[in-house]
């Protein structure tokens, strides 16, 4: 199976192109320029460097959230349209999971994060099973404080992961102690190949045109009008004319 | 016969996702648009994070309907367009992002359109433009006087210094409590009201082609609230009555005197605005008598709006002019067209 992976859920980029296991391209960046200018550039030359073209692509992989929304739009409006304008398959991943699974030892418990601003993280709990990130707590929108809380209960381990925990550290190490373990910098990177290894596997998406970024938040308008409308119902909210 | 150059035009720089197949510049095949008024309605006005998050629901469905529509497949087209500019930089990714990719994956050159000369192109629909031409663009986000010499250039003469006309239309219909967006009810009231409250008419006098509708907005509001502060009730239909007649004044006086400085064979009405009937009889009746020489081009109702298939025309003129862009291309939240040499602003 040939493959595309693209993420861009936060400020480093990465795409690769593999056939099964094999990788035949990839390349990741950290330098925080826009996402909209540089993925397809670093798409087509990717797919170009691996011998192949878009064409020849079996399965389109993303990571699909959370993050930063425009990163997720980029990303998934990318991966989406190419896989739906070529007839391939789509597969989406957390992007949280793409991180965990830079860790690879063996029942490691594994929290990475996003910052969320104002002491507000994304972030899941996983474990490393058979070399692959399992899901422990789901992917949430939580406070530090809080998340903190849950974690307490586990009595193991975990490594943070995600170039994000630096600025939390010292709140993490007060409330967790020796539990908290910090992933070696180098692991701090999403990689693309982590995640077309992981997509390899799993099941494509059924209908594409419903595919969109896991935002595992609502916006504040949205928020803010559900509070004020909880029982009324406003769908249809597109309309074609 | 010579085969026709078939265009995939991607808008999507506010609350409109649109796909259109246009042949030729001048036949629209489909013109397929997903509006989210009912979703921003909620709010009172468009939310950018909101409207960006419909978009990317929309856009493979608006692609996949738009050929289907058109009866024609990726192998048919020439190339493909799409808005880059002005608009919400979330919503304007969304489209390029797709529209970059279906170009890629396709192998056909990439347009990228400047969504107000979208809007002026709509007009191309009716008929072959003629230059000189002036364009009056009436939108929710512009108000302008642009001039062309010829295809794809465009030079600011005059433009608003602060609300565009289609934001007024819908702040004072918040204040009437007509739902967003208020301009098209604003209108059909007017046309059951009379202008009794003589609203001021800014810049009216003055000797340039700005416009200002804040003036105008605040003068609004501070009647309804004093008639409201006394209890009073006023009448609504000739409170818009009054306001439409103070933006119609405005409008046709710069418009008719720009004319004078610059003959030019066209006037285009472009814009969202460009549906207010108002706006279309004053112009429609003056016009003809005051500049016989001009032909007056109104933009189809249904192309006022935001559409896929006005990018499609302007599209075309660049895709004859090989004004291409790549797989680099982004969005460009404030993009603008050039100011005329010379001209004070
Ligand atoms: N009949 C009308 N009279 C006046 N304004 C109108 C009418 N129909 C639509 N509008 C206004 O047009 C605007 C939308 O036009 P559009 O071209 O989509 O704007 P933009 O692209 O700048 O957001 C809104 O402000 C709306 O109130
Ligand atoms: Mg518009």
């Amino acid at each position: 199976m040939k493959l595309l992976a693209i993420e861009t859920s936060n400020r480093p980029l990465s795409v690769a192109v593999l056939d099964d296991t094999k990788v035949l391209a990839t390349t990741t960046t950290n330098v925080g320029r826009n996402h909209s200018s540089t993925l397809l550039p670093i798409i087509e030359k990717s797919i170009s460097q691996a011998g192949l073209t878009a064409d020849e692509l079996d399965r389109v992989v993303v990571a699909a959230g959370p993050g930063s929304y425009t990163g997720l739009r980029i990303g998934v409006t990318t991966a989406k349209t190419l896989a739906f304008t070529l007839h391939k398959e789509l597969v989406g991943l957390s992007s949280l999971a793409v991180l965990a699974g830079n860790i690879v030892t063996e029942g490691q418990l594994v929290a990475p994060l996003f910052d969320a601003r104002r002491d507000n993280i994304f972030t899941g709990l996983y474990r490393i099973q058979a070399g692959q990130p399992v899901t422990e707590l789901p992917d949430q929108h939580i406070s530090v404080a809080e998340w903190c809380q849950q974690l307490a209960a586990y009595q193991e381990s975990i490594v943070f992961v995600g170039s994000d925990v630096a600025q939390y550290a010292d709140a993490l190490q007060t409330q967790l102690g020796s539990q908290f373990v910090r992933a070696q910098p180098q692991l701090d990177l999403p990689q693309a190949v982590v995640l077309g290894l992981m997509g390899r596997t799993a099941t494509p998406v059924a209908k594409i045109h419903d595919f969109v970024p896991n935002y595992l938040r609502l916006t504040q308008a949205e928020r803010e009008w559900l509070a004020k409308h909880p029982k009324e119902d406003h769908a249809p909210y597109v309309e074609k004319i | 016969m010579e085969k026709q150059n078939l265009i995939l035009a991607f808008e999507s720089s506010c609350d409109e996702t649109s796909v259109a197949v246009v042949a030729d510049g001048q036949t629209i095949l489909s013109n397929v648009i997903a509006t989210q008024i009912n979703s921003h309605k909620r709010f009172g006005g468009v939310v950018p994070e909101v409207a960006s998050r419909h978009h990317i629901e929309e856009i493979t469905i608006c692609i996949e309907d738009a050929l289907k529509e058109a009866n024609v497949t990726y192998d048919d087209l020439d190339a493909v367009a799409v808005t880059y500019g002005p608009g919400l930089v979330g919503a304007l990714l969304v489209g390029v992002n797709a529209a970059k990719t279906v170009a890629y994956a396709h192998h056909l050159p990439l347009i990228p359109v400047n969504h107000m000369a979208g809007h002026i192109y709509a007009a191309r629909f009716v008929k072959p433009f003629e230059f000189p031409l002036m364009a009056l663009l009436v939108s929710g986000g512009h108000t302008e006087l642009v001039y062309m010499q010829a295809d794809g250039q465009f030079e600011i003469i005059g433009e608003t210094r602060d609300d565009a006309a289609g934001e007024a239309y819908d702040k004072i219909g918040r204040v009437l409590g007509v739902p967003y967006p208020a301009g098209k009810v604003i209108d059909e009231m007017a046309h059951q009201g009379q202008d009794t409250f003589n609203f001021p008419r800014a810049m009216i006098d003055e000797d340039n082609y700005d416009f200002s509708f804040s003036g105008l907005k605040s003068a609004f509001i501070n009647t309804v609230h004093h008639a409201d502060q006394i209890g009073e009730t006023l009448d609504k239909n000739d409170l818009a009555a009054s306001f439409q007649a103070s933006v119609v004044d405005v409008l046709m006086s710069k418009t008719l005197r720009v004319l004078k400085e610059y003959p030019v064979k066209q006037l285009v009405l472009a814009g969202g605005v460009a549906a207010n009937h108002g706006l279309r009889e004053r112009l429609q009746a003056e016009l003809p008598t005051k500049f016989p020489n001009t032909e007056l081009l109104l933009a189809p109702l249904k192309l006022c709006g935001d559409n896929g298939a006005m990018i499609g025309a302007a599209g075309y003129i660049q895709y004859q002019h090989h004004q291409f862009g790549d797989a680099s291309l982004n969005a460009d939240p404030s993009l603008e067209f050039d100011w005329m040499p010379k001209m004070p602003h």
